[in-house]
């Protein structure tokens, strides 16, 4: 099994979502993540989904998600010619004793304390999923009362865009009226 | 300023004249609350004939059954909840068979939606997996466009279903009418032109091959490629099968035709397969009852793999030259490319072989020694009867593999029946929308005894709207394909599969109950007397009980999951193949 970052772009429509995840679980193809959010035109909603499969049910994947009409576009991002992130937030128990550590590591990692209670800290941090393992690999001695986490967003890198081209409208002359 | 002067219509208004404007003429459904509305503009549409149906599910058979016989768009509406629901079947069945159709579902209101309002059920939820794609209208102004987007969708590309449900309160509110003159689809886009580079790429491998075959699919029906294909076949000489959903796309006729492949496919079609080293896929799918056991199906074979969906294209084989494109298109470009550069490969060791495999293994059935009455007989004779221009349709079972092979079919559109999702209870509904779509054609519904207790309600719909369709019940009096799997598979032990159908009911006086014409017969010596006799009527819908013999099998068969190289030409009887054969 290997991951796959799917960026797909689809008409921001009622229901869509719900169509989505029903072809993934109707045709057995696993997620492993998957975030949804505006993009730069406001009729088009972008879906980041990160599948877990060996190649060719990815192209099935690909195929069946451009089948479902309100798909506009499916593109695979690269790992190297893309940057991808997701959003963490963790309640780790500190107190006195331990805030000083706990601390430590946010600065290591580049994170964020967002919130301080007199025995815990919540942290935001930020990175793709080795790097957020790796500061929960340092923060769990401390004891984890939360945990909370985003699904992964990935855009390519360069100054190209993959929805400039796909979302002119192509239009089809409607059935003509019958007389 | 008065509705008139403002040009305000309610919506059910709006959705009635966007049906019409939309080309719709015949409608299949019931009414209920929540379609209420758009049945009162219904009543006055001038262009469109509504035919009230008794059962959801015949309503949207027929609605299949009128799309595949005429090749236009399929209609039929519902109410909602129990309504909508019931036409799950219909739409997954046209789903699986890529039958264009427009399903319009009343919805409660746009306020109620959510509630679990009385006759609330989410169909958009519901038929998302079994449809090509489906709306939920809130708004009146949305629905010409909505419905100019569905009949767009239904029949354009790969043809599927695709569903309207409309609240309540849509249909109830005012609007005006407005048909766009252009939709905005983005996300779908048809690729129906092949691409030149794939179809020299075709016509190469062609040249080489020395054991190639046309594997015909359904899709060369819906594409309307039947001419395209014979001036193929004709021209290259390879060896055609076709599946049951493409029965009739080449003519049985043909020397070159080997008959349909599969589960229970001829032995010729099955080994010609199996032993190709090229397959020319043409709007066919790989389906599991073509195959058998995927890993060993054809292993010899390149393939050539041309559909309109490019999701099939590699779903279960790989295809060495994938092909996206309409099948009409496809096959006139590749015939146009070898014209031209006067393409020809060397089939002749080949064509003696499968030929002669043909020859040495018809179908052909055993004849009952008690003197009871062959199902196969019953369909051989009505075959020579209702002749190649009538239409037949058939439900799911014995009786549809023993129509698909002794019901010689010489033309696309004449046979019709539930491939993909198997559904017993599809015949006599697309009879009888069948009947509505091509009112000038004899249409035929085969159907088992147990099938014909599925939905045989539609008979009253028949006698009442003057739609005279005939129906042959094959009645062996049970479950008879799961039977023959119990005698096979299961050592005779038949659980749950006898209907006592020659008993209870009695179909003749079920036929006369419904106001047609019963007939029975149960000698092979009566048979053709009763089909002439079924014949000659035509002002009233004629059932046919067959009392045929019970434990008659369909053969040949490969056993589920097993490969087709272990094909059974009769019980524990494998077709013989000689080494030097090829």
């Amino acid at each position: 099994m290997s991951r796959h970052t799917l960026s797909v772009l689809v008409e921001n429509k009622p229901g869509v979502l719900a169509r989505i995840a029903g072809l993934f679980s109707r045709r057995g193809f696993n997620i492993d993540s998957l975030a949804v959010g505006p993009t730069e035109h406001a009729e088009v909603s972008r879906m980041t989904i990160v599948v877990n499969v060996e190649s060719s049910p990815l192209e099935q994947v690909t195929k069946q998600l451009n089948k479902l009409v309100e798909v506009i576009k499916v593109v695979e991002l690269d790992g190297s010619a893309s940057v991808n992130r997701e959003l963490l937030l963790v309640k780790v128990r500190a107190d006195a004793s331990t805030r000083g550590a706990v601390l430590d590591a946010v600065q290591l990692f580049k994170a964020k304390v967002i919130d301080v209670a007199p025995d815990a800290l919540t942290v935001q941090a930020v990175g793709n999923a080795g790097k957020l393992a790796d500061l929960m690999r340092i923060l769990e001695p401390y004891g984890i009362r939360e945990l909370v986490q985003s699904g992964q967003v990935a855009i390519g890198r360069g100054s190209r865009s993959i929805s400039e081209r796909s979302l002119r409208p192509v239009p089809v002359p409607a059935p003509p009226m019958a007389q | 300023m008065t509705e008139q002067q403002s040009g305000q219509i309610t919506g059910a208004q709006s959705l009635v004249t966007s049906l019409e404007a939309a080309g719709v003429t015949d409608i299949f459904g019931i009414p209920g609350g929540a379609i209420l509305p758009a049945y009162d503009p219904l009543m006055d549409s001038q262009r469109i004939r509504h035919i009230l149906v008794r059962h959801e599910q015949g309503a949207g058979h027929a609605a299949q059954g009128y799309a595949a016989a005429s090749g236009r768009v399929g209609v039929c509406m519902a109410t909602s909840g129990p309504g909508a629901t019931n036409l799950v079947t219909p739409l997954a069945d046209a789903h699986m068979d890529s039958v264009p159709m427009v399903a319009v579902t009343g919805q409660v209101g746009a306020s109620m939606i959510g509630t679990d309002a009385f006759q609330e059920a989410d169909i958009r939820g519901i038929t998302m997996p079994i449809t090509k794609h489906n709306f939920l209208v809130t708004d009146p102004a949305e629905i010409p466009r909505t419905i100019a987007e569905a009949f767009h969708i239904a029949q354009t590309g790969r043809p599927g279903p695709v569903l309207v449900d409309v609240a309540k309160s849509a249909l109830q509110s005012m609007t005006t009418f407005q048909w766009p003159t252009e939709l905005s689809l983005p996300g779908y886009r048809p690729v129906t032109k092949p691409h030149a580079k794939q179809i020299k790429e075709a016509a190469r491998l062609i040249a080489q091959a020395s054991r190639p075959v046309l594997y015909v699919g359904g899709g060369v029906i819906r594409a309307g490629a039947s001419r395209e294909l014979f001036e193929l076949a004709t021209l290259t000489g390879i060896p055609v099968v076709t599946t049951l959903m493409a029965r009739g796309a080449f003519p049985d006729s043909h020397p070159q035709h080997l008959g349909m492949p599969g589960m229970h496919g001829t032995v010729a079609a099955v080994a010609g397969l199996q032993k190709a080293d090229l397959i020319i896929s043409l709007g066919a799918r790989f389906d599991d009852r073509v195959t058998g056991n995927l890993d060993s199906f054809a292993p010899n074979a390149l393939v050539i793999h041309a559909d309109i969906d490019p999701a099939e294209i590699g779903k279960n084989r790989h295809a060495d030259v994938p092909i996206v494109g309409d099948a009409r298109e496809v096959i006139a470009d590749l015939v146009a490319y070898l014209r031209a550069g006067d393409i020809q490969g060397d089939y002749e060791a080949w064509v003696d072989f499968v030929v002669g495999v043909k020859k040495k293994y018809p179908v052909a059935y055993e004849v009952p020694s008690d003197g009871s009455l062959a199902p196969q007989l019953v369909l051989e004779r009505l075959s020579k009867i209702a002749g190649p221009d009538a239409i037949y349709t058939s439900g799911v079972g014995q009786h549809q593999m023993w129509a698909a092979h002794f019901i010689d079919f010489e033309k696309p559109m004449t046979w019709l029946n539930s491939g993909g999702l198997g559904t017993m209870g599809y015949s006599v509904p697309a009879a009888m929308g069948a009947k509505v779509g091509r009112p000038d054609a004899t249409v035929w519904s085969i159907d088992g005894d147990g099938c014909f207790q599925m939905t045989n309600q539609e008979l009253a719909t028949c006698a009442i709207n003057n739609i005279p369709i005939k129906v042959a019940v094959i009645n062996n009096e049970s479950l008879g394909m799961v039977r023959q799997w119990q005698t096979l598979f299961y050592n005779e032990r038949y659980s749950n599969t006898d209907l006592h159908s020659k008993r209870i009911p009695d179909f003749v006086k079920l036929a006369d109950a419904y106001g047609c014409v019963g007939l029975a017969c149960d000698s092979p010596d009566d048979v053709d007397a009763t089909i002439e006799k079924a014949m000659s009527i035509d002002d009233q819908p004629v059932v046919v009980d067959f009392r045929v013999h019970r434990d008659a099998m369909v053969w040949p068969m490969v056993a589920a999951g097993t490969s087709n190289d272990d094909i059974k030409y009769a019980r524990d009887l494998a077709p013989k193949f000689d080494k030097d054969d090829l």
